[in-house]
């Protein structure tokens, strides 16, 4: 067997990566009967941490209370525990493939500092738009493509034919 | 045993958060393996130097919409009982482009960004820290938004009832459609410069 590159320039082949990933979304529909998510956990937490600091504001906001039950907190939530383990399994594959580092990745023609600033007015935009389309590129898009719910792939072709707009008027940011 | 397994009763809840910081991880591993964990290998797909994005993300879900069908058919699974997202018209779209927007800055998306913070990017650190205050900005504005977000809602549609075709033939046209673009990839990977990140 070939031996394993270490020095964090190895990917696996797309399509593998492709199909691995669609096992573990068909897996987790077979076992749960839901999708993969990721922006539900930032949700679950936001009310989890609004509840804890103001919980009668809290509880007076129609979008906080939505997500707040009877019984316990929103942070018991399985999309929580999924992407805790989403960071775990990225760790594995970053330390597999030595990739683990401090670095803010960035054009040469930015500063890190420019490059930060974009990436938490992205993280913004990103967190108020998958509160709209209820979900992210996980949660809407990908789940939702693999039951072909029209909802998913409409969110789909939005983000990327978006992305793919705004790409070329930010495109000093990346290349 | 016919799936889905929790909600029918085969596995018990108990097991629920141990798996799903298994599926987690297999989720997470994937995205970090394939390269999503580095934001300018994902600006690619846009940019046509790489388009690791596309390709992985096709093959995923065809993957799933293959399984999930057969499955079904077979009887191994009663695809009925499965969670759709509802569709509602307006707030689909618009939160698509609000997106896409922040992709276009950010580099990520959610779940991209978490593998690159469980391997040390500060890039991903700094947009996932914007998600959080994303969402609290979105809730604490709900009052504003709440006309659009409840608007036009088609329920849990599925697009092949959308536009009066079979499950299978959409499937199938899905399945073409994903290696053509493939195959368009690899021919606009070969013209384009290579960008070194």
């Amino acid at each position: 067997m070939e031996k394993l590159k270490r020095d964090g320039t190895f990917y696996i082949n797309p399509y593998l990566g492709g199909v691995l990933l669609g096992l573990v979304l068909f897996s987790t529909y077979y076992i749960t009967g839901r999708g993969l998510g990721a922006s539900g956990a930032v949700k679950s937490t936001v009310v989890t941490a609004v509840h804890a600091v103001a919980p009668v504001h809290a509880d007076n906001n129609k979008y906080y209370s939505k997500f707040l039950g009877d019984e316990g907190s929103p942070m018991n939530n399985w999309l929580v525990f999924e992407v805790i383990g989403v960071l775990v399994g990225g760790f594995l594959s970053g330390t597999l493939y030595g990739r683990l580092k401090f670095k803010t990745e960035h054009s040469p023609k930015i500063t890190s500092r420019k490059r930060l600033v974009a990436a938490i007015i992205g993280g913004i935009l990103f967190g108020v738009g998958s509160q709209f389309a209820r979900g992210c590129t996980s949660g809407a898009a990908l789940s939702g493509m693999a039951v072909l719910s029209a909802s998913g792939i409409i969110t789909m072709m939005a983000i990327f034919g978006s992305a793919y707009v705004f790409s070329w008027i930010f495109k000093k940011l990346w290349i | 045993m016919v799936g889905p397994l929790i909600p029918m009763g085969v596995i018990p809840e108990t097991w629920n958060n141990v798996i799903a910081l298994l599926l987690g991880a297999g989720f997470g591993f994937s995205l970090e393996a394939s390269g999503f964990s580095s934001s300018r290998k994902i600006m690619g797909t846009f940019f046509g130097y790489d388009f690791v994005v596309l390709r992985v993300f096709f093959t995923a879900a065809i993957t799933a919409m293959t399984g999930i069908i057969y499955f079904d058919y077979m009887g191994w699974m009663d695809a009925s009982m499965l969670y759709i997202n509802p569709y509602y018209v307006m707030s689909a779209i618009i939160g698509g482009i609000i997106m896409g927007f922040g992709f276009a800055l950010g580099g990520f998306c959610p779940g991209t960004s978490f593998t690159g913070v469980a391997i040390g990017k500060i890039d991903a650190m700094f947009f996932s820290a914007g998600l959080f205050i994303g969402v609290f900005i979105f809730s604490e504005l709900y009052p504003l938004f709440e006309g659009i977000y409840n608007s036009r809602n088609l329920g849990g549609v599925k697009i092949y009832d959308l536009l009066g075709m079979r499950e299978t033939v959409f499937g199938f046209l899905l399945i073409l459609a994903a290696i053509g673009m493939f195959y368009g990839a690899t021919f606009v990977e070969k013209k384009v410069k290579k960008v070194e990140y």
